[in-house]
Formats: C-alpha cells, sequence, structure tokens
C-alpha cells in the first residue's frame, strides 16, 4: 500500500501564560512512500518525526492537508478504521496479559462477518509469532520478557491484523547497542518477508541509514531532503543533512572562495572551477582527508586514535566550527606523532561547499 | 555483624514498644477476657474459665441483631460506594472543563465536620412537628405517604444509615480511583484505539486490571471500615442504638463496656473476639480472591 501526504500541516496551539507562538510540528509535508518499502523518518529530538507517524497511524488530526493509503482519503478515518499497525516506543505491552493474549487483543475487537474463534485466533498468533519467533514464549507475561523479546510480542500485536500500514516509533531506542543491531536486521526481514509498507521514526542515523529503502530528514516540521541511504549521503542537499548524516559526523569549515580556489584560513586547499567568490561552508567526510607531506591543508596535529583496520587523525583548526577535527585513514599510513602540524590532501568528491545564509549546497567542480 | 543487628533493633525499639504496650498487649489480653466470666476490671477478679461469654453473646438478641446490621451494612455499602466512586471517578478522568472543580465538590464531604453532615442529614430526613424533612416534601410530589426515617421502620432506618455510609466514604474512594486512572500510561489507551477496541472492552480489559491493585485496596479496606461501623450510627439515631434496633457489633462492644447496660468487660471482649474472627476470614477470602484478579 503506497502512502502519500498531501500538503499535510499540524499545529499546536500556543498553551499557557508566557508561551511561544503556535508550534509547527509538520510544516506542509509533501512525499510519497511506494507500496512495500521501509522507510525512515529520520532527525533530531522535537523535529516533527513522531508527530508525523501520529498523523499517519490516525492518533492525530492533520491541521490541514489530506493523507492517502493507496487511492483512499484516509485523512478523516479514525485510526481504527485505518489498518494500521503500531509499535510504540515503550511497547505499551498490556502487563496484565500473556504474550499470547497480547498478541490476540486486536482480533478479539472484529466484529461481524470477521469475527473469528478463540481457536482461529490461536492459529493466526501461532503464525505470526513463528514469523517473529517468539512462538515459544507465548505463556509469558511482558514482565517476564527481555527488551528485544518485548519488541518482538509489539511487533507481532501490530502484524496480527495485517495492517495495510506498518509505523514503528523509535522502535529501537530501549534496548541495548548489541540487541539493537540484532534487532534491526530482524525488523528488516520482517518487514521484507511480510512486504507491508513500514514507517519507522529513529534519531540515529546508523539505524536509519543501515536497513530503510529510503530516508527522508526532516527539521522543525520541515522535510529536509528525501532518498537512498547512500544518495542522502553522498550528496546532502544543505548542510543540516550533511551535518546529520555520517559517523564520526563531518567536520564544517568556515572557508571562502578566491579566485578558483578553496580557501580554509590561509590555505587553498583545492582548486575549484565555476564557483564564484565569496564566504562559503565547507563541509569534509572524515575519510576525504588524505595524508600528504605536501599537502595544502594544514592543521595542528592533537592526536592519533588507531581503531585497528583505521587510524583516527585527531586535529585543530581555528576555521573548524567543531574544537577537534576528525579524520579516517588507512592504517597503512604512518603519522608522524612528534610533528606539531599534520597536512592534508582532499577528495574533491567529500568535500561539500554550502551557502554562507541559505545553507543550501553550492555545486562547484574540482580540477 | 551482631553489632549491626543489635543497632537495627534498637532503632525499631520506639515502634515495637508501643504497638507492644498499646496494640499487642491488649489484643492478648481481651483474648483472655472472653474466656474469663463475669471478669471485673476494678477488682481483677472472675467466676471462672470457658466459653459461656460467647455462649451468652450468641444468644442475647441485641447482639444478633447487631450482627445482623452490620452484615446488612458491609453487603450494601461497600460494593455500592465502590462501583459509584469508579463511575463518578471515570467521568471525572474523562471530562476536562470543570474537573477541578467537580473534583472539590466531591472531595468536600471528606474536610466537613461530622456534626455539620449530621445537621445536613436531620434536615433531610428528620421528622419534626413543623416539617417531615426535605425527603418526604420530595415523596410527597410524587403523592407517597411520609415515612419517619429516623423513628419509623426498620427498613428506613437502614435506608438512612446506608445512604449516609456510602457519602462519607466516597471523596476517598473517588480521590484514589481518580488518581489511579490518571496513572494509567496513556500509550495502552493509544495502543487499544488504533486496534479499534470498543469503549467497554478497553474499560474491562485495560481499565480494570490496571487499576485493581488500588480498587482491592479500596474493598478491603471498605469492608473492614464498615464492620467497624458505630459512630454513624449514633450521629443518626443516638446513643441507645439498641433500642432503635440499629445497632453495630461495635456499638454492642461500646455499651457492654461503658452503655447503660454496662459493666460487662467479658462480654464484651468475647463480642471483639467475634468481630475480629469475622474480619480475619473475610479478609483473607478476599486477599484469596484477589490472587486470580489484582495484577500489580
Amino acid at each position: 500500500m503506497k502512502v502519500v501526504l498531501q500538503k499535510l500541516t499540524k499545529i499546536f496551539p500556543a498553551r499557557g501564560k508566557g508561551a511561544g507562538g503556535d508550534v509547527v510540528a509538520a510544516n506542509c509535508l509533501d512525499f510519497e512512500i511506494p507500496d512495500g518499502e521501509l522507510i525512515a523518518l529520520l532527525g533530531p529530538s522535537g523535529c516533527g518525526k513522531s508527530t508525523t507517524l501520529n498523523l499517519i497511524s490516525g492518533l492525530q488530526k492533520p491541521t490541514s492537508g489530506r493523507i492517502f493509503f493507496g487511492d483512499d482519503d484516509v485523512t478523516d478515518l479514525p485510526p481504527e478504521n485505518r489498518g494500521v499497525g503500531l509499535v510504540f516506543q515503550n511497547y505499551a505491552l498490556y502487563p496484565h496479559l500473556s504474550v499470547m493474549d497480547n498478541i490476540i487483543f486486536p482480533l478479539g475487537n472484529l466484529r461481524g462477518k470477521d469475527r473469528m474463534s478463540k481457536a482461529e485466533m490461536h492459529e493466526k498468533a501461532h503464525e505470526i509469532a513463528k514469523l517473529v519467533q517468539i512462538d515459544g514464549l507465548m505463556d509469558r507475561k511482558p514482565g517476564e520478557l527481555s527488551g528485544g523479546q518485548q519488541q518482538r510480542v509489539a511487533i507481532a500485536r501490530a502484524l496480527v491484523k495485517m495492517p495495510r500500514v506498518l509505523l514503528l516509533d523509535e522502535p529501537l531506542s530501549n534496548l541495548d547497542a548489541r540487541l539493537r543491531l540484532q534487532t534491526r536486521e530482524e525488523i528488516k526481514r520482517i518487514q521484507r518477508e511480510t512486504k507491508i509498507t513500514t514507517v519507522f521514526v529513529t534519531h540515529d542515523q546508523d539505524e536509519a541509514m543501515s536497513i530503510s529503502d529510503r530516508i527522508i530528514v526532516m527539521r522543525d516540521g520541515v522535510v529536509q531532503q528525501i532518498g537512498a541511504p547512500q544518495e542522502v549521503y553522498d550528496n546532502p542537499e544543505n548542510l543540516f543533512v550533511a551535518n546529520f548524516l555520517g559517523t564520526p559526523p563531518i567536520n564544517v569549515f568556515s572557508a571562502s572562495v578566491k579566485g578558483g580556489f578553496l580557501k580554509i584560513g590561509g590555505d587553498s586547499v583545492l582548486k575549484l572551477k565555476n564557483v564564484p567568490d565569496g564566504g562559503v561552508w565547507a563541509a569534509i567526510r572524515p575519510e576525504g582527508f588524505l595524508l600528504r607531506d605536501d599537502g595544502p591543508f594544514r592543521c595542528k596535529l592533537s592526536r592519533v586514535e588507531v581503531m585497528g583496520r583505521d587510524i583516527s587523525v585527531v586535529s585543530e583548526n581555528k576555521c573548524s566550527q567543531n574544537p577537534a577535527i576528525r579524520s579516517i585513514i588507512a592504517s597503512e599510513n604512518r603519522v608522524n606523532t612528534a610533528s606539531e602540524t599534520v597536512r592534508f590532501a582532499l577528495k574533491p568528491h567529500k568535500v561539500y561547499l554550502f551557502d554562507k545564509k541559505t545553507e543550501k549546497r553550492v555545486a562547484f567542480e574540482a580540477e | 555483624m551482631e553489632n549491626k543487628s543489635s543497632k537495627g533493633w534498637l532503632y525499631l525499639l520506639p515502634a515495637i514498644l508501643f504497638l507492644g504496650v498499646f496494640m499487642v498487649y491488649p489484643l492478648i489480653d481481651v483474648f483472655v477476657y472472653s474466656f474469663e466470666e463475669g471478669y471485673n476490671s476494678a477488682s481483677q477478679t472472675f467466676f471462672g474459665t470457658g466459653i459461656y461469654n460467647y455462649s451468652y453473646i450468641l444468644h442475647d438478641p441485641y447482639f444478633l441483631q447487631a450482627v445482623k446490621n452490620t452484615f446488612i451494612l458491609v453487603v450494601v455499602t461497600v460494593p455500592l460506594s465502590t462501583l459509584i466512586a469508579l463511575g463518578i471517578s471515570c467521568g471525572l478522568s474523562s471530562i476536562k472543563p470543570l474537573r477541578e472543580l467537580y473534583q472539590t465538590v466531591f472531595f468536600l464531604p471528606y474536610v466537613t465536620n461530622t456534626l455539620a453532615v449530621g445537621l445536613v442529614f436531620m434536615i433531610l430526613f428528620q421528622k419534626t412537628p413543623y416539617t417531615d424533612g426535605l425527603v418526604n416534601l420530595v415523596l410527597g410530589i410524587f403523592g407517597m405517604s411520609p415515612i419517619d426515617f429516623i423513628d419509623g421502620p426498620y427498613w428506613a432506618k437502614m435506608f438512612v444509615l446506608c445512604f449516609y455510609t456510602v457519602w462519607v466514604v466516597l471523596p476517598f474512594k473517588i480521590l484514589i480511583l481518580t488518581s489511579a486512572l490518571a496513572s494509567v500510561n496513556e500509550e495502552y489507551y493509544s495502543a487499544a484505539r488504533i486496534d479499534g477496541t470498543r469503549p467497554f472492552r478497553i474499560f474491562r480489559k485495560i481499565t480494570l486490571p490496571m487499576i485493581s491493585p488500588m480498587l482491592f485496596y479500596l474493598i478491603i479496606t471498605g469492608f473492614i471500615g464498615a464492620f467497624k461501623a458505630y459512630s454513624d450510627a449514633v450521629a443518626l439515631f443516638g446513643t441507645n442504638l439498641n433500642a432503635a434496633e440499629m445497632n453495630t457489633i461495635v456499638g454492642y462492644v461500646y455499651d457492654m463496656l461503658y452503655g447503660d447496660s454496662g459493666g460487662f468487660p467479658s462480654y464484651a471482649s468475647a463480642a471483639a473476639i467475634v468481630l475480629f474472627a469475622i474480619v480475619l476470614t473475610i479478609t483473607c477470602i478476599n486477599l484469596l480472591v484477589s490472587k486470580k484478579y489484582v495484577h500489580y
């Protein structure tokens, strides 16, 4: 089922004395989620990604705009008639019911011709439980399960009705690092097997990049960029997206373009074509640095961290937005730690320029 | 290690001392008196030992009347007040405007002086040479003849006592239940809504189990409180409760100790022990039942 949002806006009115103006949690969202894809809504907290999810689920009503599931306009439908499954951040499993009773709870709501017998419900629940691999835990109470198992039960409960759209709100945030890696693979597998259009909300770019078919980066209720993870990473449309994606984060410098050269501090670090002179933000991915004795870009060496496969060179530059510049280079290189300065050459395709004011991407050609 | 545990006992000493002297010792004493015939607290003498005291009170029509009254009071007021409180709390938590005003109104009886409450009930129910009381005026509108609620038939007096008891215990129950309802995580309701759960099923399958510990607490304390009822009856029907057929078990104990027929601590002790046994039994039954229905 494809999901289409048309000029969707949600405004929370200002409340109480001394409160600021209205909060625009979702500002004119306009995008389409293709059938059967796994989509990540990515952004920092407060960017409106959870609100967007709630709008799709129907738990919140939009201020304006329309939502379509396929060709059905569901904007005015209450949540129960939309056919969505929602997995909550804290799972919201009913603590007094067994895993089995939790999973069949949604089935107990069906009426009329959809009504199921107890045996049919149990059969269905076992089927789903097998899919999410919790079929051995059916008699337990949620309190007796680990975080990862609870997560699976919550997914099973959301899936048992065969929803048209599956929504997950920060599905991995309550799991420890190891389980998170495992569970995100699991979510991907379940999504692939059921082929249900799935939207999940996360603030963790690793999570979004690793499993989603497409990511939607949001900030302050506005969509910043939509695309396949690699595409968004390689071609950020603005400084915010460049900053938000990638670990370690991108290094941002206050720089300028003069006479066909990108200048950071006093150094002419890159030769450019087709860029007008003026101030820019220069953002360089950590893997965009090459260690060269005669490199044009000079930084003050702070320390070298060996990480096995790579080494991470931490340095300083007065033009950097961050106190520390982090560059990742292959471990074959040897850094002279006795030296005070370290010199880099740059990979042009790992360098992005952004307008100083609008922070929009400035295209350039390297020479 | 030994030093540590002796320190612990030292900290517990004040509480143990007070509880021991004022709770445990009297309890044992009452138990002993209840088997001593004709105990006289002034001379500290008695005729003999045995179960005569129990036999006496179990054949005393006043005691049997008191037991009957107490049981009616318990059976009527505990479920009724809990149900009404649950209804009002659910109503309170589902409205937004004026909620605080209603909460205050429902809580007022809790902080109102007993005498003032008695006065109000007088105006409502008391028949005087000048007026039949408000309730009778209302009944008159529907063409019913006035009923004397205070000195009239047994069922009318029982009705007033139950009405009064329910009204007095409501505020506390409402207070507890509204906070219990407020503490149920909103996400459970959202999850249920997404699945299209009907309101009644949400209430039965989610709300009730979630607040069951509080509900259970109210039922247990409600039972115990109703079994110990006495002052309410006095406030409504005066001190001569035996004559009014409105005595309760605690009232009987009190009468046996200090009342007009007073001076029989042995009978009073036996009656107190019977009450203790009843309350203990009911509480145990409650605990057993709760294992199945209460979800902590």
